[in-house]
């Protein structure tokens, strides 16, 4: 039933889309957690007229699906006159859709900090930027570094998204396969063992993390 | 001038989305508390049983679990509907998620509780329905709100094993007429507000537990 060698043949192929995946996921993350922390912070200021926007652009992200938003991007950027390769809308989707996810982490982050810690930095006639750079986020980042580790792996776990634009990563590369060879069986079982693989060791290796933090 | 002409197609692709997420709801609510209430069962089969099934919806993509049951089931003798797999797949994925929330929330009892059970000479059942679920539905909802969305968000997914939802529904349209920017913004806003929609009902629901309860999670 289940074809050993087919499986065993389709590795390779399988391992280089990987790499793609990967990469979508770090690239997309890295997009994430800039943007976050812009979100994050655009939404404490004190202007409504930054914060309200802020607030309800993560709202309205986080309420809408990856995958229509992936489809806006690479439908509609052409239309614009903004034509980018299917990787890099896909990539952008992520880290926008992401950022949502991330900024509200920072925000619980940066809330965590002690009052006493602003008051202190207004006291020091601290600019709001170096208040930010040098006394709020060193304080505010390490606690949230687990949370920002499970957005990593949700995002992992979103990246079959792309297949639906075309981009080769793992799922459209089994998709491939299987329309190839008129099995779909061997490759969508390799992609999920795959992902489990991957999802249970980040899942270990963020545990980790997290006692760390917990010990400092 | 709003593009409304492409709004009754769009609509009948919600009311498959709607069903859909419906479905689903009902499978992931069993599911939660099957798999929650198992990983806290005495029989160790039963707990080793929700540990992989939790591990396995969790550890792996929504997308290649509902293409794995569409398109790799068949080989082994199972075809499912387009909408049947995704209610299942759907459900089932929400759930895994949900069952860590209810075995969270069953664990957060406070300790006395369960003690005063036993003292009183409970049945590990009536402990589990009379003692612990009345007390830990409550810090559960929050948490189920957020899966809600999700697994509101999750049937986009089914537009890709062709299901005709609102998504599928779009790319049709996208392919006949090519307003892309039009069709795929309407697609959104009307995602955004069945998600409003949802959220206010959890709003209402955990209000209406609220009542009567000297503590809990006030908003």
């Amino acid at each position: 039933m289940f074809d050993w060698t087919l499986a065993w043949n389709i590795l390779p192929t399988l391992l280089r889309a990987f790499g793609v995946t990967v990469q979508a996921t770090l690239l997309g993350m890295s997009v994430a957690v800039c943007l976050g922390l812009l979100l994050a912070v655009l939404r404490r200021s004190s202007s409504a007229w930054l914060s309200w926007p802020s607030a309800w652009i993560v709202e309205f992200i986080r309420s809408t699906p990856l995958l229509v938003q992936i489809y806006f991007f690479f439908y509609v950027l052409p239309n614009l006159g903004v034509s980018w390769p299917p990787f890099l809308t896909g990539v952008a989707a992520l880290g926008l859709h992401y950022s949502a996810y991330t900024s509200e982490v920072y925000r619980a982050g940066i809330d965590s900090v002690p009052r006493g810690q602003w008051e202190a930095a207004i006291a020091l006639n601290l600019s709001p930027y170096r208040t930010f750079r040098s006394i709020i986020l060193p304080q505010a980042i390490p606690p949230i570094l687990p949370a920002l580790g499970n957005y990593l792996v949700a995002m992992f776990k979103d990246t079959p998204l792309l297949a639906a634009i075309t981009v080769n990563e793992l799922l459209q590369s089994a998709k491939l396969i299987g329309a190839e060879r008129f099995r779909y069986l061997e490759p969508l079982t390799m992609v999920g063992l795959l992902f489990l693989v991957a999802s249970l060791a980040s899942a270990h290796f963020i545990r980790i993390l997290e006692a760390r933090v917990a010990a400092r | 001038m709003p593009p409304l002409d492409l709004l009754p197609p769009l609509l009948e692709g919600l009311t498959v989305t709607l069903a859909l997420t419906a479905g689903a709801t009902l499978v992931a609510i069993i599911a939660s508390f099957g798999a929650g209430i198992a990983r806290l069962s005495q029989s160790g089969f039963l707990r080793a049983a929700a540990r992989v099934y939790i591990d396995v919806f969790r550890g792996t993509s929504a997308l290649v679990q509902l293409f794995w049951v569409y398109f790799a089931l068949p080989l082994l003798g199972l075809e499912l509907p387009a909408m049947t797999a995704g209610i299942v797949v759907l459900g089932l994925n929400i759930g895994a998620y949900g069952a860590e929330v209810v075995r969270g929330a069953l664990q957060a009892v406070p300790a006395p509780q369960r003690e005063a059970a036993v003292a009183l000479n409970f049945t590990p059942r009536q402990m589990l329905w009379r003692i612990l679920l009345p007390q830990a539905i409550l810090p559960m909802l929050p948490p189920f709100g957020n899966l809600w969305i999700e697994l509101l968000k999750g049937t986009a997914l089914a537009s890709m094993i062709t299901l005709n939802e609102v998504v599928f529904r779009g790319q049709l349209l996208r392919a006949s007429t090519f307003r892309s920017a039009e069709i795929f913004s309407l697609i959104l806003l009307l995602y955004f507000l069945v998600a409003l929609g949802m959220t206010m009902t959890m709003r209402q629901l955990e209000r209406r537990l609220l009542i009567g309860r000297d503590y809990g999670g006030v908003r």
